[in-house]
C-alpha cells in the first residue's frame, strides 16, 4: 500500500492508483471532462489539475501516485486554469446544447455555471467568452442520421471519450477524429453521418458523452427541462447475458436506457437493450381477455400471412411485420377476466374430463420469470395432472443440456462469461456471439486484444471471426468429424491432461476406441479443414494453461446436436479443462431466462432443480409440498407435443408467452397442430400468429410491468423491477397462473412474486440460500445454499456430480444431417438471427428503432452462386425446400460459403421456419434448424 | 461493423507487398499507417476511400483509426477529381521567405499556372501549396518540388519553374 495526501488528508492506496483516484479515496471531487474510470485515462482535457507541493500543476486522472506524495485539489491557480479553460471550451459549445436543453445534463455547462462563466440561466455572461463566441467558428448542423442518436459537432469538446468507448469498451473501432485544429472533428468510420456508417448502435458513445454531442434521440425530443427524473434499477429483458440497466423515466415515461454497471455486464449493453423496449408502449398491446366468437369455429388462422397465403409473383401484396390486427380482432369479444378465467378453466377440465389427464400440456416461456415459470410447472403438474410441460429452451439448449446431464451430470455453465480475462484460449463454436450475446461478445474482443487467443470454429462467419487467431470454417454438420480430430491429436501426441483423466473421468479406453478413426488425414475431407491446421490447433489446444468454451444454437440445433456438445464436454476433460479459473464449458444461453426456467422445471422429464420426475422418492416430496398426487411418466417435448396434437392425442393446450407457430420448425404442420386443438388459451403481450388459433386470450403485462426474478447465462439470479403500468387490465403472468391454479383446486394465495419465490426456492437446492434482499442490485450466482454462503462462480473443482463424482467421456462418429442436398435442392439453408431481432419479431418488430435498422427479410448468398443465378443485392428470389416456400431479397456475401445460404428466423413475412425440418436429435428432442436442402430461385419484385 | 470481403480488392498485391515489406523498420504495424498512405498516393496520386478500408485491413487497424492520421497530415489528397499532381510544390510562407517576396510568389505561380494554392493543374502535372518553414531560410523566398529545395527569387528562377511544371 501507498500512502497519499490529499488536501491535507492521508489515504492509503494500492500502488499504481492515479491522483485522481487518491482524491476520490479521500472523499475529493475532483471536476472531469475527459475521465471515465471505465476507459483508459488520457489527460486531454486538462480539467482534473492538482498542484503538487513544489507548485506543478498536473493532471490528476493519468497521474500515477507516488509513495508520499502530497497535492491540493483547489487552489486560487487551479482555479484560474480550470476557468481558462472552461472557457475556451465554451467559446465554441452550442449553448444550451441539447443534453443542457432536455435533462440539464450537459457537464461542461453545468461547470460553466459554478465557475461563473455562464449566468443561472445557462447564458455566457464571463465577458471574454462572450467576446471568444463572437469569433467562433460556423456551427454544423446536427447530424439526424441515425434512428437513436443525435449527433452535434458543435456541442462536441473532443474529450475523446465516446471514441475510447467504442474502441476500448465495445471494440467495435468506430469512431476516430478527423482533421486537425479547428478543423477536428469526431468521425464515424471515413467521415459518414453516423446512421450510414458501421455504427451497431450500442449507444455506448452516449452513455459517456459529457455533452450534448451524443444525445439519445427520445430525450433530447422530449424530455422538457423542468421534468424531474427518476430512474429505476431494473435488467435487460432481451438475451441470456442478463445485463443490468437503469431505467430513466420522465413522469410515467421511459426515456432512456443506460448500462447500470455490475460485476456480469460492467455498465454494458447492446442495441436491444438500450433502444428496443418501446415494444411495451405499441398500440398493439392487448389490454383486456379476449373470447373468440362462435362464427369464428371451426378454428384456423385469421390473417393472410399466418394462412400461409403466398406473395410469391405478386399476387398480393407482401406480409407486414407484424399480423393484420383489425383482421385478426374481428374474431374476438371482450370479456371479463372471471369469464375468461373460467371458461378456460372449466374446458381443460372437460377434456381432461373427456379424453384423460394427458390431453392437456402447456408451454410456458424462457421470457418469463423464475416465479412464472415456477408456478407454470406447477399448474400442469398438480393442476393438469402430467408432466407435458415444455419451452423454447427445447428448441435452443436441450441437447447441450442432454449430453451436459450424461457427461458431468450438470447442465448448469461451468464458469461465467467474464473469466475470458483469466484464460488462455477462447474457443466459440456455433455462436455468432457478436449478435446474439453482444455483451458477452465485448468481453471476448477485450480478452482478444489484451493477448488471449481465439479460435472461432462456424460454416457462417460470425463477426468475431474479425477478431480470431484462427477461423475455421467447417463443412455445416461436420462438427464432430472436426473435433474428433483436435482429440485425436491431442491423445495421439500425449497432450492430454493425463493426470486429470486418471482421476477426474471415466471411459478413455472406449472413446479412444472412437476418436482413433479420426486422424486428421481422414478427418480433413469431412469437415473441409486442411489436416496441418487440425494438427496446429490441437497443439495449440493441448500446450494452453487454460481454455474456454462457448457454444451457441450452430452446435445444439443438430439431429447430432448431443453428438455435437459432448465432443466438446471431452475436450475439456481430456484437456483438464474444468473447474479451475478460465477453463470451463459455457453453452451460451439464449433468452434472458433460459436457465431459470430450466431450473424451475419447465422440463417435462425432471422437477425444479432437474429433480427427475421418474424419481418415486423426489416426487413424493412434491406430491407432499403440492398437497397432490403426481403422474410419474415424463411428458412430451416441444415438437412432440406439436405432433401428439396433429394426431389428436392432445387435445387441450395453455401457452405463456410462446409463440410457436414462428418459433417450431416446419410451420405448415405446426399451422395444422394449433388447428387441431380442441381448446387453447394463450397468455401473451400481442395478438401472435399462435393467438390467432386460441379460444381464449389473456392480456399479460409485459417485463417492464412486473417484479421478478431471471437467471442469466453466467447462472446469476436477478431482479427485474417495474418501470412501467400494465396497459389496461392487462396483469402479470403470475397472477393470472396463480388465478388458474385456485381453479384448479391448489391454493395460491400468492400476493407477492417474492412469496412465490420462497416456495420455488425451498424446493431448489440450489437456490434455497437465495431471497430478494440476498440479490439486491447485483443480483447472485447460484448455488446458494445458505444467505450468507460466498459466490462459488466455478463449478466442480473437485468432483462431478454424478454417482462416483467422476466425468463422463462418451465417443461419438461422425453422421451427416438428415437431410442432404441434392440435385432438386442444392443448397444448404441455416437460419439464426441477426442483431437487432429477437426471436419471432413479436416484440423487435414493434420497436420503433430496431424495426427502422432491420426492417426486411432477406437471405444471404455467397457472392459466386448469386453471380451464377444471376441475382444482385435486393433481387428477390424463391427459396423452397421439401416443406415450404418463401419470397425474399437477396444479399450476397462471403460470410456463407459456396453452396450454403442463411435466413434469419425473425420475419413473419418470409418465415424461415416454413422451410425448415422437424427431424429431431434422438436425445435432446432438438429440431434441426441449422441444416435442411433448399432450391433457389429469382422471383419477381413483389407489389406494394 | 464492416463485412470482411475478400474479393474486389483495390490495392494490387505488388502496393500490399510493398507496405508490408517496410513492416521490420518499425515497431509496430500501425506505425506503418503514414508510410502505407505515401506509397498509396505515390501510385494512384490520391487516396480513395477503398484505399484506407484496405490499409487498416493489411495493418490491423480499424478505416476510423487510418482516417484520423491521414487527415492530422495536410499531405493526403482524398479524391480523384483533386489529385496530387506529378509534381508536388510547396512554397515556403514563414517570415524569412515573406520577407523576401514568397507570399508574391506563391501568387504569382498560381496565377500563371491557372490554379490556386492547394490546387492541382487540369493536366495533373503539378500541385502547389503553401508550406510552414523548409528548413531552408538561406534560400529565400524558398520553394520545394519532389523533396528537392530551390530558390526563386528572379524571373528566370520563376520562368525555369514554371518551364518544369508544365
Amino acid at each position: 500500500m501507498i500512502t497519499v495526501t490529499v488536501d491535507g488528508k492521508q489515504v492509503e492506496l494500492q500502488p499504481g492508483a492515479t491522483l485522481w483516484q487518491a482524491a476520490e479515496a479521500a472523499g475529493v471531487g475532483i471536476p472531469v471532462l475527459c475521465h471515465d474510470p471505465r476507459l483508459r485515462p488520457v489527460g486531454v482535457c486538462r480539467l482534473c489539475l492538482v498542484e503538487l507541493a513544489d507548485g506543478t500543476l498536473i493532471p490528476s486522472c493519468c497521474t500515477p501516485a507516488a509513495n508520499g506524495v502530497s497535492f491540493r485539489t483547489a487552489t486560487d491557480r487551479i482555479r484560474d486554469h480550470r476557468r481558462m479553460l472552461l472557457r475556451l471550451l465554451l467559446a465554441t459549445h452550442r449553448i444550451p446544447c441539447l443534453a443542457q436543453q432536455s435533462t440539464g445534463s450537459c457537464l461542461l455547462e453545468q461547470l460553466g455555471v459554478e465557475y461563473g462563466l455562464l449566468d443561472g440561466h445557462g447564458r455566457p455572461a464571463d465577458p471574454a467568452l462572450i467576446e471568444l463566441r463572437t469569433l467562433a467558428l460556423s456551427e454544423a448542423p446536427v447530424d439526424d442520421s441515425s434512428p437513436a442518436i443525435l449527433v452535434d459537432h458543435a456541442a462536441c469538446i473532443l474529450c475523446d471519450r465516446c471514441i475510447r468507448a467504442c474502441d476500448e469498451v465495445q471494440c467495435n473501432d468506430v469512431i476516430g477524429r478527423s482533421g486537425k485544429g479547428f478543423e477536428t472533428r469526431i468521425a464515424f468510420d471515413l467521415g459518414a453521418p453516423m446512421g450510414h456508417s458501421s455504427c451497431v448502435t450500442c449507444g455506448e458513445c452516449v452513455q459517456v458523452c459529457p455533452t450534448g454531442a451524443l444525445v439519445e434521440r427520445r430525450m433530447a425530443e422530449t424530455v422538457r427541462r423542468d421534468e424531474p427524473l427518476r430512474v429505476v434499477a431494473s435488467v435487460c429483458p432481451y438475451c441470456g447475458v442478463g445485463c443490468t440497466t437503469d431505467y430513466i423515466k420522465a413522469g410515467p415515461r421511459i426515456v432512456a436506457v443506460r448500462g447500470r454497471p455490475s460485476p456480469g455486464s460492467d455498465g454494458r449493453l447492446c442495441v436491444k437493450g438500450r433502444y428496443g423496449w418501446d415494444y411495451a408502449l405499441h398500440p398493439h398491446r392487448l389490454t383486456t381477455p379476449l373470447i373468440r366468437r362462435p362464427g369464428y369455429y371451426p378454428k384456423g388462422p385469421l390473417t393472410a400471412d399466418t394462412r400461409g397465403d403466398t406473395w410469391d409473383g405478386g399476387r398480393r401484396k407482401p406480409g407486414s411485420p407484424v399480423p393484420d390486427y383489425e383482421q385478426a380482432l374481428e374474431a374476438f369479444r371482450e370479456a371479463s377476466w372471471q369469464e375468461a378465467l373460467d371458461l378456460i378453466a372449466e374446458r381443460l377440465q372437460e377434456i381432461r374430463r373427456r379424453y384423460g389427464t394427458r390431453a392437456l400440456a402447456g408451454f410456458g416461456s424462457a421470457k418469463c420469470s423464475n416465479e412464472e415459470a415456477y408456478l407454470f410447472q406447477k399448474l400442469v403438474r398438480a393442476g393438469f395432472g402430467n408432466n407435458n410441460v415444455d419451452h423454447c429452451t427445447r428448441l435452443c439448449h436441450a441437447s447441450s443440456v442432454a449430453a451436459l446431464l450424461e457427461c458431468i451430470g450438470s447442465g448448469a455453465v461451468t464458469n461465467s462469461f467474464r473469466d475470458v480475462d483469466r484464460t488462455d484460449l477462447i474457443l466459440v463454436t456455433g455462436s455468432n456471439t457478436v449478435e446474439n450475446h453482444p455483451v458477452a461478445a465485448t468481453f471476448f474482443k477485450q480478452a482478444v486484444r489484451r493477448g488471449k487467443r481465439l479460435l472461432v470454429v462456424d460454416p457462417r462467419r460470425p463477426r468475431l471471426a474479425d477478431y480470431a487467431t484462427w477461423y475455421c470454417r467447417i463443412q455445416p454438420g461436420s462438427d464432430v468429424a472436426f473435433y474428433n480430430a483436435l482429440m485425436h491429436v491431442l491423445i495421439r501426441d500425449r497432450l492430454y491432461d493425463e493426470e486429470f483423466v486418471r482421476r477426474r473421468v471415466r471411459g478413455f479406453e472406449s472413446f479412444w476406441e472412437v476418436v482413433q478413426h479420426y486422424a486428421p488425414q481422414r478427418a480433413a475431407p469431412l469437415c473441409g479443414i486442411p489436416a496441418a491446421q487440425l494438427e496446429e490447433i490441437a497443439h495449440a489446444i493441448g500446450t494452453a494453461r487454460a481454455m474456454m468454451v462457448f457454444w451457441g444454437m450452430g452446435i445444439s440445433q443438430h439431429t447430432h446436436g448431443t453428438d455435437n456438445a459432448r465432443c466438446l464436454i471431452a475436450l475439456c476433460l481430456l484437456t483438464g479443462n474444468v473447474g479451475r479459473p478460465g477453463t470451463g464449458l459455457h453453452p451460451l444461453r439464449g433468452q434472458n431466462n433460459v436457465q431459470g426456467a430450466s431450473d424451475a422445471g419447465l422440463i417435462p422429464m425432471v422437477y425444479p432443480d432437474y429433480q427427475p420426475v421418474a424419481d418415486p422418492e423426489v416426487r413424493s416430496r412434491f406430491e407432499e409440498a403440492w398437497g397432490v398426487s403426481l403422474d410419474p411418466k415424463p411428458g412430451l417435448t416441444v415438437v412432440e407435443t406439436m405432433n401428439a396434437a396433429l394426431s389428436g392425442e392432445v387435445k387441450g393446450m395453455l401457452m405463456m408467452g410462446e409463440n410457436p407457430f414462428l418459433s417450431d420448425p416446419n410451420v405448415n404442420k405446426v399451422r395444422a397442430a394449433l388447428a387441431k386443438l380442441e381448446f387453447l388459451a394463450v397468455q401473451d403481450i400481442f395478438l401472435t400468429e399462435t393467438a390467432e388459433f386460441a379460444d381464449v386470450i389473456l392480456p399479460s403485462a409485459s417485463f417492464f410491468e412486473k417484479l421478478g426474478t431471471y437467471t442469466n447465462t453466467d447462472r446469476r439470479v436477478q431482479l427485474g423491477r417495474p418501470v412501467l403500468d400494465p396497459p389496461g387490465q392487462a396483469r402479470p403472468d403470475w397472477m393470472i397462473l396463480s388465478e388458474l391454479l385456485e381453479r384448479f383446486g391448489i391454493p395460491a394465495d400468492y400476493e407477492s412474486p417474492e412469496k412465490i419465490f420462497r416456495e420455488f426456492a425451498d424446493l431448489t437446492r440450489s437456490y434455497r440460500g437465495l431471497n430478494y434482499d440476498v440479490l439486491g442490485l447485483d443480483g447472485k450466482i447460484w448455488p446458494v445454499e445458505r444467505p450468507d454462503a460466498p459466490e462459488r462462480p466455478i463449478l466442480f473443482a473437485d468432483r462431478f456430480p454424478t454417482a462416483d463424482g467422476k466425468g463422463k467421456l462418451v465417443g461419438c462418429h461422425y453422421a451427416p444431417p438428415a437431410e442432404l442436398p441434392d440435385a432438386d435442392y442444392p443448397f444448404v439453408l441455416n437460419t439464426g438471427r441477426m442483431l437487432e431481432h429477437w426471436h419471432t419479431g413479436t416484440m423487435t418488430r414493434r420497436s420503433a428503432t430496431l424495426a427502422t435498422l432491420a426492417p426486411t427479410p432477406y437471405v444471404e448468398i455467397n457472392r459466386d452462386d448469386a453471380e451464377a443465378l444471376g441475382v444482385a443485392e435486393g433481387d428477390f428470389v424463391r427459396v423452397s425446400s421439401r416443406r415450404g416456400t418463401v419470397v425474399l431479397a437477396v444479399r450476397p456475401t462471403d460470410r456463407v460459403a459456396q453452396g450454403c445460404v442463411f435466413i434469419p428466423f425473425h420475419f413473419r413475412e418470409a418465415a424461415a421456419n416454413l422451410l425448415t425440418i422437424d427431424e429431431l436429435d434422438p436425445y435432446g428432442k432438438i429440431p434441426e434448424y441449422k441444416f435442411c436442402a433448399v432450391r433457389i430461385e429469382p422471383a419477381p419484385r413483389p407489389e406494394g | 461493423m464492416a463485412e470482411t470481403t475478400e474479393r474486389k480488392q483495390y490495392l494490387t498485391d505488388e502496393l500490399r507487398s510493398q507496405i508490408l515489406a517496410l513492416a521490420p523498420r518499425y515497431p509496430t504495424k500501425q506505425a506503418l499507417t503514414l508510410p502505407a498512405l505515401h506509397l498509396v498516393q505515390h501510385t494512384y496520386r490520391y487516396v480513395a476511400p477503398e484505399a484506407i478500408v484496405e490499409i487498416a485491413e493489411l495493418l490491423e487497424l480499424a478505416p476510423a483509426q487510418v482516417l484520423d492520421t491521414m487527415t492530422f497530415y495536410g499531405s493526403f489528397f482524398r479524391t480523384p477529381d483533386a489529385p496530387l499532381g506529378e509534381y508536388r510544390v510547396w512554397v515556403c510562407r514563414s517570415l524569412p521567405c515573406c520577407m523576401c517576396g514568397g507570399e508574391e510568389l506563391l501568387d504569382r505561380l498560381c496565377t500563371r499556372l491557372g490554379i490556386r494554392p492547394g490546387e492541382t493543374t487540369a493536366d495533373g502535372k503539378a500541385t502547389v501549396e503553401a508550406a510552414e518553414c523548409l528548413g531552408a531560410c538561406e534560400l529565400a523566398p524558398c520553394v520545394w518540388v519532389n523533396g528537392e529545395v530551390c530558390k526563386v527569387d528572379s524571373e528566370q528562377a520563376l520562368e525555369a519553374l514554371i518551364e518544369r511544371l508544365r
